[in-house]
């Protein structure tokens, strides 16, 4: 076999080799870029929220209520999606939204929904869920910027 | 899609971020790609020691790219059924390196004059092929990382046994001065790499458990908070079963290993400097101990700081020699001399790519493997969980440490210590092991990137049951 295909295989190697190695890389520098980090602050927040809103509407059916946001505590500025299979907050790491306040239960407290209806379940924690300055039980109908307080830690529930 | 993350400046565990993309991507068609790349080098490579060792191109290209190509192709149509949204490049980024692996252990077999039918690089493919499906297993055996959990201590326990199992009378060999291998009729496996993997579930388990009663008591000493001395009991079994490897089967790498690996996950979940420290302390005492009492261990010292002290092995100083020779560009695959190091197929393969390849090769090899852990400690980070997230951290970190032990030996920035090299190596268990922390990760990243409204049901399925009974009560 001929001195210059050997060379160009030789040299073709260490090129795929690099190609490869960039290629990992490009996909992960893809992966940066293309997500979209939220900052901490109402007013960002909201408007990344509203224009989640506009790119699926299927979510604003129910009644609007789309996200809790961690207001007040050592995780403020958090928020996350209400799903359809509601969430579980609490310390445990298997909840929705791990908590890391030391005057929260296990698994705390649920938020789920009902119909158009968005309900909270206080799980019988140490500390008790209180809405407003309300100690709340179970079944509680929750709306739009209802204040929720587990510990030091206050949710909110947004559009 | 959102994740949900949570940035606390404290510490990795809890550094979480909200991140927003625009649409949930599984970004299969992207690992497809680097998929088609990855096998395409490797027929590259073996098409090329073909042509400069026999004159020709390999007769069985084909069905040897067919073979691999099939073999690659099935876990990815796995992936796509069971973790659609599973990391993207940790299987090219394997495939890759343990194809390579391969056509360097074969183009060493014809070196060496083999038989192909009886070379390493077969037994390497048979493995390779057991490792993949063994992997690809596990997504069906093991639906949700969460489930290690139940058996913690019943994997402390087995991972115990598998490392002290080389010490039986008659399962037991001692190859090359080192009893970390047990025989079974024509094989010898070493469970010392199944034990490793087991080892870092029981630790993730255990640290989850106990991480706040390590991190948050104990006293400041000299500007660091020292843990209560009954929190320190952990890490002293720890450093006492590694010592017990060093001594009972003299096996400085995996001792540190172990060790490291345990120190390094301590450190993570309770992000407490001072373990770092007292691990390190606890390091020394047992490297000057052992330094004094084995002379095995001190004739790695020795080479370590001479590798041409007459009397020694040279085995060190032909692998820098061979590297040496590789120059910038290499000598190109089949055209060097790796096969006048000893192992050079195992232990030293670093060496024998660092001669044909050059040092522009071997930089991309360790890249990729700095890549692989990457996008392991990637997954730890964005895992939702604080089990997954120090179980990826731990099985990332333990490929990490393997790397630095074993290419800082035969690069001689630390003593050498008898270690694998993660994928590329020949040896059965080692692949096998990899294969299976691939898989582990692969099986987070999916759950840690998958949307959570679609989360498939068998998640969290207690918790939801759970809740069910207190509305109904």
């Amino acid at each position: 076999m001929s001195e210059l295909t050997v060379t160009a295989m030789r040299f073709g190697i260490l090129a795929l080799l690099w190609a490869f190695v960039f290629s990992i890389v490009g996909v992960m520098r893809g992966d940066l870029y293309g997500a979209r980090v939220v900052s901490r602050g109402t007013g960002r927040n909201a408007r990344v929220a509203s224009r989640e809103q506009a790119a699926r509407p299927a979510r604003a059916r129910r009644n609007s209520l789309s996200h809790l946001a961690v207001i007040e505590g050592s995780m403020r500025g958090i928020t996350l999606p209400l799903s359809e299979g509601g969430i579980l907050i609490g310390r445990n790491p298997e909840c929705t939204l791990v908590l890391t306040d030391d005057f929260a239960s296990g698994r705390h407290a649920r938020i789920y929904a009902e119909g158009d209806q968005w309900f909270l379940d206080d799980l019988g924690s140490t500390n008790g869920t209180f809405v407003g300055h309300q100690r709340v039980g179970e079944h509680v109908p929750i709306g739009e910027g209802a204040r929720i307080r587990i510990g030091t830690t206050v949710l909110e529930m947004r559009k | 899609m959102r994740r949900l993350a949570h940035h606390d400046p404290r510490g990795v565990l809890r550094l979480v971020t909200a991140i927003t993309t625009e649409h949930p991507r599984t970004r299969r068609g992207t690992e497809l790609i680097l998929l088609v790349l990855a096998v395409g080098l490797v027929l590259l490579a073996y098409a090329d020691v073909a042509l400069v060792m026999d004159g020709r191109l390999p007769t069985d290209l084909l069905p040897m790219g067919a073979g691999f190509g099939v073999i690659v192709l099935a876990f990815h149509l796995v992936l796509r059924w069971k973790a659609a949204y599973a990391d993207p490049m940790l299987l090219p980024i394997a495939t890759v390196l343990n194809g390579l692996g391969l056509v360097m252990i074969h183009r060493l077999d014809i070196a060496a004059g083999d038989d192909i039918g009886q070379g390493a690089a077969v037994r390497q493919l048979m493995w390779s092929a057991l490792a993949v499906i063994m992997a690809i297993a596990l997504f069906f055996v093991l639906p949700d990382h969460r489930r290690l959990r139940r058996y913690t201590f019943t994997f402390a326990l087995a991972g115990i046994v598998l490392l002290m199992m080389p010490l039986l009378p008659v399962l037991g060999k001692n190859i090359n001065g080192n009893r970390i291998w047990i025989g079974l009729g024509p094989f010898s496996f070493q469970p010392s790499e199944i034990a490793k993997i087991l080892l870092i579930v029981f630790f993730a388990s255990y640290l989850v458990q106990t991480r706040d009663a390590l991190s948050l008591v104990g006293k400041r000493f000299l500007g660091l908070p020292l843990p209560r001395a009954r929190d320190l009991g952990p890490i002293l079994v720890a450093w006492l079963a590694s010592l017990a490897v060093l001594v009972f089967e003299s096996d400085l790498g995996t001792s540190l290993l172990f060790f490291g690996v345990f120190v390094g996950m301590l450190y993570v979940a309770t992000e407490r400097r001072s373990w770092i420290v007292i691990g390190l302390g606890l390091f020394l005492v047992g490297c000057y101990t052992a330094y004094l009492l084995f002379a095995h261990f001190r004739s790695r010292v020795v080479l370590w700081q001479d590798p041409f002290t007459p009397g020694y092995s040279d085995q060190l100083a032909k692998g820098l020699m061979g590297m040496a020779s590789g120059g910038l560009f290499g000598t190109g695959l089949g055209a060097g001399h790796p096969e006048f190091t000893y192992f050079a197929n195992s232990d030293f393969i670093i060496a024998s790519f660092g001669e044909e390849l050059g040092l522009v090769g071997l930089m991309a090899i360790i890249l990729l493997y700095a890549l692989l852990v990457e996008r392991g400690l990637r997954t730890a980070l964005a895992a939702r969980d604080g089990f997954g997230k120090l179980l990826a951290t731990g099985l990332a970190f333990s490929l990490a440490l393997q790397c630095f032990v074993v290419i800082g030996g035969v690069t001689r920035v630390i003593p050498l210590t008898g270690l694998t090299t993660p994928f590329l190596a020949a040896g059965g268990s080692s692949l096998l092991a990899n294969w299976v922390v691939v898989s582990i990760l692969l099986r987070i990243s999916d759950q840690a990137r998958r949307p959570l409204n679609e989360t498939p049901p068998s998640l969290g399925s207690d918790e939801t049951q759970a809740v069910k009974m207190v509305k109904t009560r």
